[in-house]
């Protein structure tokens, strides 16, 4: 049996308050409750305080650069397929610097589970706006407020019919446990954004703003893809939680597990011979 | 020594289909046993344009292209007006009888009454220059029947009835071209070009994980992996972009793959702040680099060495690398199996820097020898959980690189400054303790450092300085050079790390040193005074997209005694 507690306990750098403590311990929750030994996750991060998440776990991980946790991810997949590969990154980190590999690895759906801390503003490098920051939100380096659209993660990912896309908020753990563990038991890429107010940095998306709005999806199906494309378009006056849409494409090929393999020499020695 | 070799140059537009041609009539004198080397010059389009291929070839090992031509096959009218004047004493020109030519010595082939179709003509050429040159016949009809066996007996049938037509036809006409005969056969060869060869030395070395992004000229390295490395459990994937393909590998590495990547100037400068997370990650990762002329998107389908400095410093911060720079396809094999094992032992990233030239070009090659290749490192997949530290401090700075999955040790990899179990500290001591560690690997790669190789008597009144794929156009150039003097070659195949005492002595003991480089600004020269303060001063830089010939380096060299006289 897997607790909790074989997770550890780590000081953080995090601010007194901020959403990401309650990703961390549902996190640990849902890894325990799906009886995951530590050595038997892999954790890649990008850069972020969202992406510090695996200093504060005991697992496997790989906290490599700014917005390229899926594409080391993705690398370790093909690798090691026995592995369950996770990716922590901050919204910043998924959809703007790894807005490309966000969208190829949606295509690519392998099986691995991409959790985004999403408090719609950069955390780390101290408040500017983020690709999901709404449109005229006034930060000190947008004064004028944030001149472009706001991007929305779930809609996209619907509209290019992920596996599975689901929303969560850290303001409610029990749900979000719950939509953890039905992302990661799902086979295929799946993305769960999770709202996340920032105490520090983000005084419009605070808490109370989220715990106003949001309300949990109820009779929804999320087989149905124009009934998630129409729910994942929900967000402002009211923001539905939960899997908004799921599939069972095929999944990218797997393989034997790398490490272990080795070439047989009279193969290559055809292969040579092909050039004669 | 008298130069036996004869140069071919086919020329035409793209979509005519010379490198067929080149190809089945390469492949035909290896299999008879003459040497050869293949100079492919190509235009950034599908068809039209004007493109070449030049086939070098004789009884004895050839080493560098040359620009006269012995043998001109003439696809389109564009051909003859730009090379006539290339042509020897003794060359023979082949065009279609529709063509003007002032050549004295020609063959005008009827192509018309030669081959029924217009799709045959490719087998015509191949035919008429077969018979110029006395290849057996029988050799290039195998070939034939192997080239379209998926297309049928009757496709296969009329080939062969168009080559035997070409044969008899070349008989029957009056024309001088003195043919030599191949060497005698040690046994059987293999063709091979530059790219092909980095390929099937990755392969041996193991190499199961490739993430690529295409770019010329390096996209053929790929494409020989995926071919040949498929069945033999290759992993694969064409990524978004460049970034996408350095953490790919760096992630399937750090899992247990043996991972590269493959890439040309542009696409490597995308990877640079990858190259610095496998730096400081301690991740094993090859980078095949394929050099073409930039800045940036530069000539895509031309040569050049401009990109020595960009491997050299890629990445931000300090950790230490290996480069080689093979000259042939020889030395593509074997380096590119090195570089796993260097890259697995010092978990550094390593670089094979070849260039357009060389990936195209083809050679006839002893087959590689798989049975003696040394067995290439491996990381380890077993460790005692409680005691085991990813960034252990150690004498040699080489830490235990466990594959993460196989044990209930964590393995904790990270970007930031980290302690021996990963954790992300600004301690400054720790910071320095690390950040030493890593920079001592480069002891360890100085003493696996691959030494020059020098060519020519002792104490020479010139020396050549080549690197990579220059080599061959220097050695020509030797043999070549009548001017009194005594000239010697000194080749590097691995240009960092540099060790001075493996070279010094022959810059200091030789007259005039010259380096020979592809590049305008000697960025090898340079990286020379860097290291061991012996200035270079004279250069022979070639940047006009086109490989360095032993005509080329003779002129630099005269140019170079005139002014010095
Ligand atoms: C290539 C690169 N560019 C910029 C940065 C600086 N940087 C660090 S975190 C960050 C944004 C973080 O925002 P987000 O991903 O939303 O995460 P949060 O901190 O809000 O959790 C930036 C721009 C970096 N580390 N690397
Ligand atoms: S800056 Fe914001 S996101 Fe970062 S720890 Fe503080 S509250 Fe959390």
């Amino acid at each position: 049996m897997v607790t909790v507690e074989d997770f550890g306990q780590f000081e953080t750098t995090w601010c007194p308050g901020c959403g990401n403590f309650s990703i961390l311990s549902s996190l640990k929750k849902t890894l325990s409750a799906l009886d995951i030994a530590p050595h038997e996750v892999v954790i890649s991060s990008g850069i972020g305080q969202a992406a510090k998440m695996p200093h504060y776990l005991k697992c496997h991980m790989f906290n490599g650069l700014h917005g390229r946790s899926l594409p080391v991810a993705q690398g370790m997949k093909m690798a090691n397929p026995d592995m369950k590969v996770l990716c922590v990154s901050g919204d910043g980190c998924s959809y703007g610097e790894g807005g490309n590999h966000f969208l190829a690895a949606i295509r690519r759906n392998m099986d691995i589970t991409l959790l985004v801390h999403d408090n719609q503003i950069y955390g780390l490098t101290k408040g500017q706006a983020s690709p999901t920051t709404e449109r005229g939100h006034v930060t000190k380096a947008q004064p004028a407020g944030a001149p472009s659209e706001a991007f929305n993660p779930v809609s996209v990912a619907v509209a290019m019919k992920a596996s599975f896309v689901a929303r969560a908020f850290s303001g409610e753990p029990d749900h979000l446990v719950d939509v953890m563990t039905q992302a990661m038991n799902h086979t295929g890429f799946s993305l769960v954004d999770i709202l996340q107010p920032c105490v520090s940095f983000n005084k419009v998306n605070t808490f109370a703003w989220y715990k106003e709005r949001t309300y949990f999806l109820e009779e929804h199906d999320p087989t149905n893809w124009a009934a998630a494309m129409e729910k994942s378009d929900e967000f402002g006056d009211r923001i539905p939680l939960g899997v908004l849409y799921r599939n069972d494409r095929p999944i990218f090929p797997v393989h034997d597990r790398l490490a272990l393999h080795e070439y047989d020499t009279n193969d290559l020695k055809a292969v040579v011979q092909s050039y004669t | 020594m008298q130069d036996t070799s004869f140069n071919i140059v086919i020329g035409g537009a793209a979509g005519q289909g010379l490198a067929t041609i080149g190809r089945l009539f390469s492949k035909g004198s290896t299999r008879a046993g003459y040497h050869l080397l293949v100079n492919q010059k190509y235009m950034s389009r599908v068809r039209g344009g004007h493109n070449t291929f030049a086939i070098r070839f004789g009884p004895d090992p050839i080493v560098g292209p040359t620009e006269s031509i012995d043998i001109l096959v003439a696809l389109n009218a564009e051909t003859l007006a730009l090379h006539e004047a290339n042509l020897t004493s003794r060359a023979i020109v082949i065009a279609g009888d529709d063509l003007e030519t002032d050549a004295a010595n020609v063959l005008r082939i009827p192509f018309k009454t030669l081959a029924p179709k217009p799709l045959f003509h490719n087998t015509v050429a191949l035919g008429v220059l077969g018979a110029v040159v006395c290849l057996d016949a029988e050799i290039l009809e195998r070939l034939l029947t192997e080239t379209f066996a998926k297309k049928g007996e009757s496709v296969v049938q009329a080939n062969i009835d168009v080559l035997r037509s070409a044969y008899a036809w070349v008989t029957s006409q009056e024309y001088t071209f003195p043919c030599v005969a191949p060497s005698e056969k040690d046994g059987e060869r293999i063709m091979i070009n530059g790219n092909e060869a980095i390929a099937l030395g990755a392969l041996a070395a193991g190499c199961n994980f490739l993430s690529f992004y295409p770019m010329t000229p390096a996209t053929s390295v790929a494409m020989t992996l995926i071919e040949k490395g498929g069945p033999l459990g290759l992993v694969y994937e064409q990524v978004e972009d460049e970034i996408a393909a350095v953490n790919m590998a760096i992630g399937a590495s750090y899992a247990g793959a043996r991972a590269a990547v493959t890439t040309s100037g542009g696409g490597l400068a995308l990877m640079v702040e990858g190259l610095s997370l496998a730096g400081v990650s301690e991740t094993p990762l090859v980078c095949m680099v394929v050099q073409r002329p930039g800045p940036a998107t530069g000539m895509a389908t031309r040569t050049e060495q401009g990109d020595l400095n960009l491997v050299l410093y890629a990445g931000h911060g300090e950790f230490p690398r290996a480069v080689f720079a093979p000259a042939d396809p020889e030395e593509c094999f074997y380096l590119m199996h090195r570089a796993f094992d260097l890259a697995e032992r010092f978990q550094v990233p390593v670089f094979v820097l070849s260039d357009q030239y060389l990936a195209d070009s083809y050679r006839s090659l002893e087959p590689f020898d798989i049975e003696t290749l040394p067995h290439t490192a491996r990381p380890m997949l077993d460790a005692d959980a409680a005691e085991y530290k990813r960034y252990l401090l150690t004498e040699d700075g080489v830490s235990p690189r466990l594959v993460p999955g196989s044990t209930k040790a964590l393995v904790r990899a990270d970007s930031h400054e980290h302690d021996e179990d990963s954790v992300i500290t600004e301690d400054g001591l720790n910071r320095m303790m690390q950040n030493t560690k890593r920079l001592n690997k480069e002891y360890g790669l100085w003493d696996e450092v691959v030494e020059p190789d020098y060519y020519g008597e002792d104490t020479p009144d010139v020396l050549l300085v080549s690197w990579g794929s220059t080599l061959g156009a220097c050695l020509d150039a030797m043999e070549m050079a009548d001017f009194g003097k005594s000239v010697g070659v000194l080749h590097f195949k691995q240009v960092w790390p540099l060790l001075e005492d493996t070279f010094i002595d022959y810059l200091e003991e030789s007259g005039t040193v010259i380096t020979v480089e592809g590049n305008a600004t000697g960025q090898f020269s340079k990286l020379i005074a860097q290291e061991t303060g012996f200035i270079i001063r004279e250069y022979i830089l070639r940047f006009d997209g086109r490989p360095m010939s032993a005509e080329y380096v003779l002129a630099g060299l005269n140019t170079i005694l005139e002014t010095m006289e």
